[in-house]
């Protein structure tokens, strides 16, 4: 079935519910479908398409200013089973407002307040009208997106504290207020944690994120492709070959164009390099956190075993700036392939000892299951990706289920579990350490020959293209439009990270508060992938 | 218990000279810093790491100096939880104006007399990221900076590299 047999009776139900609904053909943005709404129709599409129980993926806007439209375009990705619909509205730019999505999806909160807070559209019926990007570096009259202001911004001399924000206060006796961060006590990056709680356990923890807010939607404007690469490889570092290769897949697809078989097998093979790093890398913080040296000590030293192979074979750690548009910027060199696969072999047998020894410890048990639970319907409503999904029911991987080359001809295990507990999260990620290995070997095996990079060519003035990579966080979804020169007009890289905070708010609720470092590390979510 | 001991054992003692890679010798940084740190810290060197708005790369980086490779306890430097504790400020970034005032207040808790060290290509100079409505780029935009450590992200062996030129200078100052 084609993605547009499969949508077929979603836009039947839609026209049946009176929105008016027009699909247009949008090659860019394949496999995903795009389909126009009119703007009254915004938050009757939300409910519909929940009602059709397609999971909502990402939103975000344009200011489209150049073609003299005084529009503002708003899109919001929904997925079903593998298919995706882009729906597409705008907004008069004098007077910017849609209906919230947010009702149907809880998921669309945070968002649907960047979307204010960064183009100044406003979400009518949001149960939150608090602002959530925006601290104190602009005036919330203005809106850094728009095309009137400049990248530079207009900064004050120093930058003021954001006192102001009114966060949700719990009542009773014995209620006491926990406030945490900025800057945290580890080696960690900044955010804002306010626990209400009672004796040892939360009643409630809200976060206040926004701290790393770096401006990469604004900077990314006026880039070329190559530009972009390497910003988008900054947009969280620790997934910095994920959101590289989700740019790149957005910015081919713009102009047209397909990397060559061997870099395709190249991204995906230091994809998963980068998934087995960070998980054998958590894996052993989360024992940290639990204070359990000895097995935080052997996965930091398989971390790094695993890093400095990296180094030698690609030329840097965390494979920065190895993918760029239209290839890869380096070849694999034939030596490495027999020690990279040995090096999974040894990995393999080690991590199996070394969980022997941790499966048996009744101390692990006890901090792990039961504790941080995000039940199933929750992480629904969140629509959350990646491990924290699959740990509580949410079965979908980009690579198996919208499956983009080289993965459509490789077999993806995509492990899930159900119960949403911290060990959950360990299990699942344990098993995509293994799943990744086996991938690891079929990439090493049937790597092609052939060239690593095509001649880029410039996309045409407004092409746009959609990234949708499997990260080691779960699914990325980048969005790019090329300007005029072949420069960026828009980019926006949706990280898992802002599926999964809001699930640690719900995961947190009745734990004590000693165990929140385990149970955030479990999710470990990225800030600066958050912040933009 | 006993498989824990064994493991140990088996294992052995990781912590060496960087295999391989044809970097100078772990070691020999590490005793330079170990020297100098017992003349001029008594013998422990506290370190607040700082992200004002990093990508998280250099995090991973300064974390990776507790590994059992690069162990940097045992040259008497330590990560700390609060800068009061601090005699150095680790800094990350580009400084984003969210963490401006942030990074202020730390700097300003952190007792005299203290050693700051931007990190990365970001805290040197707003790598990528630059200034912006959004970035105050360089750290020593914000705060005085005694040192840089360049790289995107710059390596355990820079890091350790960086921290022994900082607080070598520091003696030449004097
Ligand atoms: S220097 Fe590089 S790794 Fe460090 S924060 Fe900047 S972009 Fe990230």
């Amino acid at each position: 079935m084609t993605p547009q047999d499969q949508l077929a009776p979603f836009l039947r139900r839609l026209a049946d519910a009176g929105l008016r609904v027009e699909a247009q053909a949008s090659p860019g943005l394949a496999p995903a479908q795009l389909i126009l709404v009119q703007a009254e129709d915004w938050g009757r599409l939300g409910h519909e398409a929940k009602a059709w129980a397609c999971r909502w993926v990402a939103g975000w806007g344009e200011d489209t200013g150049e073609d003299g439209s005084e529009s503002i375009r708003v899109n919001a990705c929904f997925e079903k089973a593998g298919t995706y619909l882009v729906a597409r509205t705008a907004v008069p730019r004098a007077t910017p407002v849609l209906s919230s999505q947010t009702a149907s999806y809880p998921g669309a909160d945070r968002p649907e307040r960047h979307m204010r807070d960064m183009l100044g559209v406003v979400f009518s019926g949001h149960p939150d009208a608090r602002r959530w990007t925006r601290h104190q570096a602009w005036k919330d009259s203005e809106y850094p997106l728009r095309r009137d202001f400049p990248a530079a911004g207009r900064p004050q001399a120093q930058t003021p504290a954001d006192h102001a924000y009114n966060f949700l206060l719990a009542q009773g006796s014995g209620v006491y207020e926990i406030p945490v961060g900025p800057v945290h006590a580890g080696i960690i990056e900044p955010g804002h944690f306010r626990f209400q709680a009672v004796g040892e356990t939360v009643l409630k923890l809200e976060e206040r994120l926004g701290y790393t807010h770096k401006g990469i939607e604004k900077i990314a404007e006026g880039r070329d492709a190559e530009g972009l690469a390497r910003l988008a490889g900054r947009v969280s570092g620790d997934a910095t070959v994920a959101h590289a290769w989700a740019a790149c897949m957005a910015m081919e697809k713009a102009a047209g164009l397909e990397a060559p078989p061997r870099a395709l097998w190249l991204r995906a093979l230091m994809c998963e390099r980068e998934r087995v790093a960070n998980h054998v890398g958590d894996i052993g913080a989360m024992l940290n956190d639990i204070a359990f040296a000895f097995g935080f000590y052997q996965f930091a030293r398989l971390r790094e075993d695993w890093q400095r192979v990296s180094r030698e074979a690609f030329g840097h750690r965390f494979m920065m700036d190895c993918i760029v548009p239209g290839g890869v910027a380096l070849d694999l060199d034939a030596r490495f392939i027999a020690p990279m696969r040995d090096e999974v072999g040894v990995l393999r047998k080690q991590i199996g000892r070394l969980m022997a020894i941790i499966n048996d410890l009744p101390s692990v048990a006890d901090r792990v299951r039961g504790a941080g639970v995000l039940k199933p319907e929750y992480a629904r409503a969140l629509g959350c990706v990646g491990y924290v999904g699959r740990a509580s029911g949410m079965d979908f991987d980009v690579r198996r289920d919208a499956p983009y080359p080289p993965y459509e001809r490789l077999k993806v295990a995509v492990p899930l579990h159900h119960y949403g507990d911290i060990n959950a999260r360990a299990r699942t990620r344990l098993e995509e350490i293994a799943a990744s290995f086996d991938l690891i070997e079929a990439l090493l095996a049937g790597l092609p020959a052939g060239p690593i990079r095509v001649g880029w060519e410039h996309p045409a003035a407004g092409a746009e293209g959609l990234g949708l990579v499997e990260g080691w966080r779960g699914e990325i979804l980048s969005f790019v439009r090329f300007g005029a020169d072949a420069r960026i007009a828009r980019f926006f890289p949706r990280d898992p990270s802002w599926t999964t905070w809001p699930a640690l708010e719900l995961l947190i609720h009745d734990n004590i508060v000693p165990d929140f470092p385990v149970c955030n590390k479990s999710v470990n979510g990225s800030y600066s992938g958050h912040d933009l | 218990m006993l498989r824990i001991l064994g493991k140990i054992q088996r294992i052995g003692i990781v912590t060496e000279p960087v295999p391989r890679l044809d970097e100078p010798a772990l070691t020999e940084i590490g005793e330079q810093l170990k020297a100098r740190v017992g003349e001029q810290f008594g013998g422990s060197l506290a370190i607040r790491e700082v992200d004002a708005g990093s990508c998280n790369g250099c995090e991973l980086e300064i974390q990776a100096l507790n590994n059992p490779y690069y162990s940097i306890e045992r040259f008497g430097v330590h990560f700390v939880a609060s800068p009061r504790h601090a005699d150095m400020l680790l800094v990350t970034g580009p400084v984003s104006r969210h963490m401006e005032a942030a990074l202020r207040r730390t700097y300003a808790a952190t007792p005299e007399p203290k050693l700051v060290l931007a990190v990365g290509e970001c805290g040197a100079n707003g790598g990528e990221f630059g200034t912006s409505y959004a970035s105050c780029g360089a750290v020593s935009n914000v705060i005085p900076v005694d040192a840089v450590i360049r790289g995107c992200p710059p390596t355990p062996l820079d890091l350790l590299r960086g921290i022994l030129e900082a607080i070598g200078r520091r003696s030449s100052d004097r």
